[in-house]
């Protein structure tokens, strides 16, 4: 059979998929919460005029910028990855999720791209009403693409609103059955505020860090450190309980892929154990060395101390996912996820206690959980993705059948260029960010360094000159236009 | 005559690579002329014309993509793995391209500078070479078993194909040369104005050849443009083709004419381009075998996406041009830089 490293060309575009997904989603996660974030601060600079929003609010803009960069360029990897390795899904389920994505592209894409150059250099030339208005229309822009590709992930999920037609195709029938299926709601919830809590981990991190560093009278530093804990403190307690929600839709929809998570081999008639670790072996069935609480994985689901609890016995072994891997990612993602709600109450405690400035404790923990969200989220995907498995539609076509008539050298070699190009770009980008975070905001933080702008008095209006004669708004304006590159 | 959903879908799919063309073609021709601008000063301000508006220039790029997996799912599901190398080395190209947008102010040293000019040069230019050399593999032709891509790995790769791909790499050289003539002045104007002519010959010199050979590639080709008496009504094409060239020579040597006629006369070679490419296919998707309607959507697909399609893309191009509005004016080199 063909095969490149053994891999044949299915698993390899699988593989393919995952890593450049997994990359991609880094991004994007970063993106949705801090385009929200930005717009907050500028909202808050407008309303109070008080100087250190516009520092955090330039500080995090040039962060934004290259993460939102390669956010885009490593999207449009996926929007055709669909074409070139998963044809037999393209062809399949083209008339139902293609066009999803396309409203994606009509009212998200071009929405962020098209307002993005205003809020990073516009400031100056459109006054800040337009530009705060373009800032909003960008984190609306990144709200809505999310929902949108998560109402495609759902219907893979759970498909409903659809026939097939007799060249195999799936055809819409019911638009708005197909946009909200069962588990579209708690997908929506759970990743939109997955996004918000990986964002104020990162921000809460990166003032964390400066507070170690002895830079607690620097107000740009104490005001991220300080917002952030209190994100985290009202997004984590919810982020559980928005996933618990989603668990129990999913036991209801995708019961097989709660088994893999809980790794319930066996069916349990009279309360199932919550497994807490183990290590799961599929061939034999088992969790082995497992350490595990009677009863408690049935009262978590709502079924009672005694309650019925399918395993994957009922499935047949060719539709079963893989046990492990879900298993382990789960895990990952909740024991992150209790870490999280850990160090909101930890803040809310110590804010409380008036020291939030004064606890190099909680500042290390928080240093050390900045890429926490970003691990959870991929966790998270991970869990979802692979417990879908066979299946790329659920229930209805098997990955097998999805995956394009390619050779396992052309899928192989192109999974290896993007391998290695990513590590180099975004490795290259990562660093840049790093550089960033680890430089504190300044007293006259400015924005991102280039802004083109016209040499004849094009751009300016009356209006504006006028404003540019208030001496504070000067000042102001001067800030958010320089470069970083003194 | 009443058009049917299924033909209004070819023409926006149409018209959003057209406006991809268009606006990528610059940022990508900006890349593409990188080397014949040596110096960091001008480059800086070469990329800084298009820096507010790139990410949106792209973003058509995604809807023609994305529209063809909606409207045409077979032809999405045909085309891309027939042309995967191309594709992929498109993205990647893109890739490159587009963090250099970002990557390149970061860079401290020479030689992190030297890296990502290099990333935004190769990665335009292999961009454009890729979507020239997909758009040549369309045109001559994609086998097709079933409802799948049937042909070798190499196929995409031909004379016709490569012929293809240095037009369009010339043709946004072109257009990028026009953009900088539009944006900047002083002595880089100049440069542009030259670099223009260039590109501008080498265009027409690959328009030539690629409409000579495209009839020889499947015969109902060579019946459109060249049986009579069809060839009256499609010689208007390569007649229009011949007096815009002129006029182009005309504004980019002699006349002071305003700043962005050259740019306009070569938007509209594009435009006669597509026109030109539009009626060699028509009305295959995939030729010769697969044709729009085989490929289509089911109406229920095409319909949910039609209205919103009609309601957004007007909108879409407002707040498009109001951006480019913003950013309107010739860029002083001196502004941003400190």
């Amino acid at each position: 059979m063909d095969s490149f490293l053994g891999l044949d060309a299915l698993m390899l575009a699988r593989i393919q998929f995952g890593f450049t997904v997994s990359f991609h989603f880094i991004f994007p996660s970063i993106s949705i919460g801090l385009a929200s974030y930005l717009a907050v601060l500028n909202a808050m600079w407008l309303w109070t005029k008080d100087e250190t929003y516009l520092n955090v609010f330039n500080y995090w803009l040039k962060i934004f910028a290259i993460s939102f960069a390669m956010g885009v360029v490593s999207g449009i990897v996926m929007s055709y990855q669909f074409g070139t390795n998963w044809s037999g899904f393209s062809d399949k389920a083209g008339p139902v999720v293609g066009p999803l994505m396309a409203y994606e592209v009509l009212t998200a894409f071009f929405l962020e791209a098209g307002f993005l150059g205003i809020m990073l250099f516009g400031r100056r030339k459109v006054g800040p009403g337009l530009h705060m208005f373009a800032t909003a229309m960008v984190a609306v822009g990144t709200a809505i693409s999310a929902t949108w590709i998560l109402s495609v992930n759902s219907w893979m999920q759970t498909p409903q609103g659809f026939g097939v037609n007799e060249v195999g195709q799936f055809i819409p029938e019911d638009w708005w059955a197909i946009v909200f299926t069962p588990s579209f709601p708690y997908r929506l919830a759970h990743t939109l505020t997955a996004a918000y809590l990986t964002t104020a981990f990162i921000v809460g991190g990166v003032g964390a860090w400066h507070l170690l560093k002895g830079r607690s009278h620097n107000p740009g530093v104490v005001r991220m450190f300080s917002m952030a804990m209190w994100m985290i403190a009202v997004t984590a307690p919810l982020q559980v309980m928005l996933g618990h929600e989603h668990g129990l839709n999913t036991l209801e929809y995708q019961p097989a892929k709660i088994s893999a998570m809980e790794g319930h081999f066996e069916s349990h008639e009279d309360g199932a154990p919550l497994i807490l670790f183990g290590l799961p072996d599929q061939e034999a069935g088992e969790v082995r060395y497992a350490l595990e609480i009677p009863h408690l994985s049935s009262v978590i689901f709502g079924k009672g101390w005694n309650g019925a609890l399918a395993g994957l016995d009922v499935v047949p072994d060719e539709l079963e996912p893989p046990v492990a891997v879900v298993f382990w990612s789960f895990r990952v993602m909740v024991g992150l996820g209790m870490l999280m709600v850990l160090a909101g109450l930890w803040g809310l405690w110590a804010r409380w206690r008036g020291n939030l400035g004064a606890t190099p404790m909680l500042w290390r923990l928080m240093v050390a959980m900045g890429p926490s969200g970003l691990v959870a989220v991929i966790a998270g995907w991970i869990t979802t993705e692979v417990g879908r498995q066979p299946y790329v539609v659920y229930g209805e076509l098997l990955t097998a059948d999805a995956v394009s008539p390619l050779g396992a050298g052309a899928v192989g070699w192109s999974l290896v260029a993007f391998i290695v190009i990513y590590f180099a770009v975004f490795g290259a980008g990562v660093v840049y960010i790093l550089r960033h975070m680890l430089t504190p905001p300044t007293p006259k933080e400015r924005g991102p360094n280039a802004e083109p702008g016209p040499t004849r008095s094009a751009g300016i209006t009356p209006q504006q000159q006028m404003s540019n004669r208030d001496p504070k708004a000067t000042e102001i304006t001067t800030d958010a236009t320089g470069g970083t590159r003194a | 005559m009443m058009i049917d959903l299924t033909t209004a879908w070819a023409l926006l799919l149409a018209f959003a690579v057209f406006v991809y063309v268009v606006l990528d073609g610059f940022d990508l021709g900006l890349g593409i002329l990188y080397p014949f601008f040596p110096e960091k000063r001008d480059r800086d301000l070469m990329m800084n014309t298009v820096a507010p508006v790139w990410d949106g220039n792209e973003t058509w790029l995604v809807l023609g993509g994305g529209g063809l997996f909606a409207a045409f799912p077979l032809a999405y599901a045909v085309i891309l793995p027939a042309t995967y190398p191309l594709i992929i080395a498109m993205l990647l190209g893109l890739i490159f391209r587009g963090v250099a947008f970002e990557f390149r102010w970061k860079a401290r040293r020479p030689i992190t500078r030297w890296i990502w000019d290099a990333a935004f040069i190769g990665g335009s230019t292999v961009a454009a070479m890729a979507q020239g050399m997909t758009l040549g593999a369309l045109l001559q032709g994609i086998e097709v078993e079933g409802r799948a891509y049937a042909g070798g790995w190499w196929d995409w790769l031909t004379p016709f194909t490569l012929l293809c791909g240095a037009a369009v790499v010339a043709g946004y050289a072109l257009l990028g040369a026009c953009w900088l003539n539009i944006k900047v002045e002083g002595k880089i104007q100049e440069r542009a104005r030259n670099m223009a002519r260039i590109a501008g010959v080498l265009t027409v010199i690959g328009i030539v050849a690629v409409s000579a050979a495209t009839p020889f590639l499947e015969t109902a080709y060579f019946e459109r443009w060249l049986s009579w008496p069809g060839i009256l009504e499609v010689a208007i094409v390569p007649v229009l083709v011949g007096a815009l060239t002129l006029w182009l020579a005309w504004a980019l040597t002699h006349a002071r004419g305003p700043d962005w006629l050259p740019m306009m006369i070569a938007l509209a070679l594009f435009a006669l381009c597509f026109v030109g490419l539009g009626l060699s296919m028509w009305p295959w998707v995939i030729p010769p075998t697969i044709t729009l309607q085989d490929a289509a959507a089911p109406e229920s697909s095409q319909m949910f996406m039609f209205v919103g399609a009609v309601v957004l893309v007007p909108i879409i191009l407002a707040y498009t041009a109001y951006a480019y509005w913003v950013f309107r004016g010739k860029l002083d080199p001196d502004e941003g830089y400190h």
